[in-house]
């Protein structure tokens, strides 16, 4: 699924993001200066460990993020050509669940168990589309459909508990695209499930994507996933961007050691299999500072003096396409591809 | 849900009845006399007839059964024909629970007493809880804000200060200082008009804020801590990605879920209320079961006593059920079958 990105300017344009929490041991530097953009009908993947600040970034994007103890500190969130962080809470209200659609990762705590599935999915649309009871509740069982349950006019009436770990993600899926959304943003939404219903859960992603034709955010920590789905890749390390490049070329051609340590740690089918799972050596950064130097330096097999005192700016590695292709950016000092330092600024 | 609450009402018997036998056999072992109130000058053999025609001349088994039997039975026959008005075999040599001191029937004793024990209890409780939600509530939502802080200092000084303390206090200020409100309750008081209503509405003042500030201090607590623990949950968030506003989000999803363990400590606080109620009755006089119970335990009415004590007894054991009942309403995931 090779996307050739399209010439419009783009739905959604993050530049600068930065979200701080104010805890007691300090403040955490959660998101740190990250910029990416989504063009409409594209799938973008985000990928990190636990910790990277992928959550916190999509959720800063609709100040989803418990404010306080978090403080989005800078950055422009342009969507349809408004700055989310700007809008009143009234204006973004209506964004959130109409223009944007989210699925969060457990779909056992994330809907709530007092209220028939029915009701909860009913709820954005009486709100967003102005649809009457009969109405709604016409559409909401057409959108359980969507998503796959069967005999969705009588689950409507059945409570969360009632229903399959992967049978609550789709209502999570159908609650989320219930408003037609012009992006899905998905914040790891097969973690929580085992393998079999992971696999059913993007196959039903990838037919609806058909579908529905709308831009989607793919947060999550497994490389497999991304793979099968995304048009391009984003990885992120200690709050911050670290590599950017279709998915062809982040596989291929990874730039980043971080990147290139995280894709040694699949195991591989074809070849011999190895006595332990690679791992990469040490921890991943503790946050309690704006980074000064590369966050990945400490765990990074090729770092150098320079590594230590800056942080990396971001190299485009591949020429910055002007024809349409995707580019290839990285923010490491070290020119993998020549075992040398970057010679630029 | 019928089916489980008549089983637990068949369950109940047994319980009660074990309550019913050790609340007997307590009063029974207790060393009071009944006739240790009369004039010394009744000789020895007069007071041994005083007691056998009190039925204390009967061995401990037989004087319990009978208790059981005027109490279940014999009471229940009483107000089954006086309520629908019928004649249930031979009502005039029906044995009823008779108090020692006045000779008349408990149960009609208790029946004058509840009215002013039930409105007391029953608004203060009200009360409480219109207090109490709506601060719980706020104290959650702004959690470490100066009202919260403001509560919190409140409902602690209100939970450990005793009602016999803020009553005394209250009257000091309010009748004693001011005199705005009576430090009396007048249970002859009928309303009939306006003005009586006035009165009837300044003496309850005292009574209900001092026992529902004390209730409201405990439930906002409990409210408050139940809020947050779902504040923090995921579905809160989601019903914050689908646009709900504020309002929506926290007083219909988080104000839905958190009412569950509340709803379970209201209803099994009632029953302590009324107990609780005892002390604040003796305070402002309201001549309610506190104070007929306190009358009899001090005048070694032991029929008395042990049918008021077997009524809480039945409360508690009915509010039991009825807070597990509530719960499995309140909450779609909890089934009785």
């Amino acid at each position: 699924m090779d996307s050739v990105t399209p010439s419009t300017a783009p739905i959604l344009e993050v530049t600068d993001l930065r979200t701080v929490f104010g805890t007691r041991e300090g403040t955490v530097h959660a998101v740190n200066g990250v910029s990416f953009h989504l063009h409409e009908g594209e799938l973008l993947g985000i990928v990190g460990e636990s910790g990277s600040g992928k959550s916190v970034t999509v959720m800063s994007l609709l100040k989803l993020v418990p404010m306080p103890p978090a403080e989005i500190v800078s950055g422009r969130v342009m969507f349809n050509g408004r700055d989310l962080l700007k809008l009143g809470s009234s204006d973004l209200r209506r964004v959130r669940g109409g223009e944007i659609g989210f699925v969060f990762q457990d779909p056992m705590t994330s809907l709530n168990p007092v209220f028939t599935v029915g009701y909860q999915l009913m709820e954005p649309l009486q709100k967003h589309l102005g649809l009457s009871k009969a109405e709604a509740r016409k559409r909401a069982a057409a959108l359980l459909d969507l998503v796959g349950i069967p005999s969705a006019v009588d689950r409507l009436d059945d409570y969360p508990h009632q229903f399959s770990g992967g049978m609550r993600q789709r209502v999570m899926i159908a609650i989320a695209l219930s408003c037609d959304p012009k992006l899905l943003i998905a914040d790891e939404p097969t973690t929580a499930l085992d393998v079999t219903i992971q696999a059913q859960i993007l196959e039903l992603v990838r037919k609806l994507r058909q579908e529905l034709g709308m831009a989607m955010i793919w947060i999550t920590h497994d490389l497999g996933v991304v793979a099968g789905i995304a048009d391009r890749v984003i990885v992120m390390y200690g709050g911050l961007l670290v590599e950017h490049a279709s998915v062809r070329d982040l596989y291929g051609n990874p730039q980043h050691p971080y990147t290139r340590a995280l894709l040694e740690t699949l195991p591989s089918l074809d070849s011999t299999r190895s006595k332990r799972l690679k791992t990469i050596f040490g921890q991943p950064p503790s946050l309690v500072a704006e980074p000064t130097s590369c966050p990945f330096a400490p765990r990074c097999q090729f770092a150098f003096d320079r590594c230590w005192k800056e942080n990396p700016s971001i190299h485009t590695t591949n020429g910055g396409w002007a024809d349409g292709r995707v580019s290839h950016d990285v923010a490491c000092w070290w020119d993998i591809d020549q075992g040398a330092p970057r010679d630029d600024g | 849900m019928l089916r489980y609450a008549v089983r637990r009402l068949l369950f109940a018997i047994p319980t009660l009845l074990v309550i019913s036998f050790i609340i007997f056999a307590l009063l029974d072992l207790a060393p009071s006399d009944p006739t240790a109130q009369l004039p010394l000058t009744i000789p020895e053999e007069v007071r041994e007839m005083i007691k056998k025609s009190l039925g204390l001349g009967q061995p401990f088994h037989i004087r319990y059964l009978k208790w059981l039997e005027q109490f279940m039975v014999n009471e229940p026959l009483n107000l089954i024909e006086q309520y629908w008005n019928i004649q249930i075999g031979d009502s005039e040599s029906r044995l009823r629970v008779r108090s020692w001191s006045t000779r008349a029937p408990v149960v009609d004793l208790i029946a004058d007493r509840l009215p002013q024990t039930l409105s007391v209890v029953g608004i203060s409780y009200i009360v409480a809880i219109l207090i109490a939600v709506p601060i719980g509530v706020v104290s959650a939502y702004k959690q470490y804000s100066i009202f919260d802080q403001l509560g919190t200092f409140i409902s602690m000084v209100g939970f450990s200060v005793p009602t016999f303390f803020t009553g005394t206090v209250l009257i000091v200020i309010f009748s004693v200082m001011l005199g705005w409100l009576p430090s009396i309750y007048d249970t002859t008081l009928e309303v009939t008009d306006v003005d009586s209503f006035i009165a009837q509405f300044k003496q309850m003042i005292m009574p209900v804020m001092v026992l529902g500030l004390f209730n409201a201090a405990q439930l906002s607590r409990f409210m408050r801590s139940s809020m947050l623990d779902n504040l923090n949950q995921e579905y809160v968030r989601t019903a914050r990605s689908k646009g709900l506003s504020e309002p929506v989000v926290i007083l219909v999803h988080v104000l839905r879920n958190s009412m569950i363990p509340v709803v379970t400590v209201i209803a099994l606080g009632l029953p302590s209320t009324f107990a609780g109620a005892i002390i604040t009755e003796q305070i402002f006089r309201i001549n309610g079961v506190g104070q007929l119970l306190i009358g009899a335990i001090e005048g070694a009415d032991i029929p008395t006593v042990q049918t008021v004590t077997f009524i809480f007894a039945i409360l508690i054991v009915l509010f039991n059920l009825v807070a597990d009942l509530l719960y499995g309403i309140l909450d779609p995931r909890i089934r009785y079958d």
